[in-house]
């Protein structure tokens, strides 16, 4: 699992309707963390970046369904 | 003054015929948090935000036309070829009631989209923040698209869009950075 992802556990009660879900996640995203952009991080190549959507690797978070079977190439 | 360039920001494949994902994705078409809503928010805002980041707000939302074009046609793509019965059985009925497979500016829920869904404050801070929650909403609604979708080419799309937004509030953050630099101070770097 990413490092950007969160995960906290609510609360889950004996008389719960549905099979309670005993743990979550969310997403805290690189931008929460680094301020004003510090100068020479490092980048992906021009084609990677075109891909990815984002120049910089430290930016690079991407969202999988957990549903969802990874492909090739899918994580850079 | 735009020059308008005949192509996507990035490619929009769709590899399965499923009309529901396009109920889905309006919701990024005409939706609160939607392309629409960002791009008229940015553009409209530019005007009275200090000039150091007039140029960002107008880089920005100028791109949010080009995502709201990706996703055009994507829910183009999926409801092009759809019969009557198949857009009744993707919950789109009452769409093609009123507007056949034509897009229109509604969200996930049919709402047709509103002015009163953007802000213009007039305060720099105020109108920044704004923008930041807006681009972390527009993240979230991919995020939520994306565990619906089981069409693992449309989500390839959708996570470059989101990438996007993740990107748009790390400049907004540095306006407000740029906005709360003491004045007149020496920089060195």
């Amino acid at each position: 699992m990413s490092t950007h992802r969160r995960v906290w556990y609510p609360y889950a009660s004996p008389f719960d309707p549905c099979p309670p879900i005993t743990a979550k996640t969310y997403s805290t995203p690189p931008n929460l963390f680094l301020g004003f952009q510090p100068p020479n991080l490092e980048q992906f190549t021009p084609m990677q970046a075109l891909r990815t959507g984002t120049l910089w690797k430290v930016f690079y978070d991407p969202w999988y369904s957990p549903y969802e079977a990874p492909r090739d190439g899918d994580h850079i | 003054m735009w020059l308008y360039e005949k192509k996507l920001q990035y490619p929009v494949k769709v590899s399965t015929c499923n009309p529901m994902l396009a109920k889905f994705l309006v919701e990024q078409y005409g939706g609160a948090d939607g392309e629409l809503a960002a791009a008229l928010r940015y553009l409209n805002q530019r005007y009275t935000i200090p000039d150091k980041v007039i140029g960002l707000l107008t880089d920005i939302g100028t791109e949010e036309f080009a995502h709201l074009e990706m996703i055009a046609t994507m829910i183009y793509k999926l409801t092009k070829d759809a019969t009557p019965e198949q857009m009744k059985q993707a919950g789109l009925d009452a769409h093609y009631a009123n507007h056949d497979s034509a897009l229109f500016y509604h969200n996930a829920a049919g709402v047709p989209w509103t002015a009163s869904y953007i802000a213009a404050k007039g305060d720099p801070i105020a109108d920044l923040y704004e923008d930041i929650a807006a681009e972390e909403k527009a993240r979230a609604t991919y995020q939520w698209i994306i565990n619906m979708s089981d069409d693992p080419d449309l989500n390839d799309g959708l996570r470059y869009l989101r990438e996007r937004e993740i990107i748009h509030s790390q400049r907004f953050r540095e306006a407000v950075e740029i906005l709360k630099d003491e004045q007149g101070k020496k920089r060195i770097f």
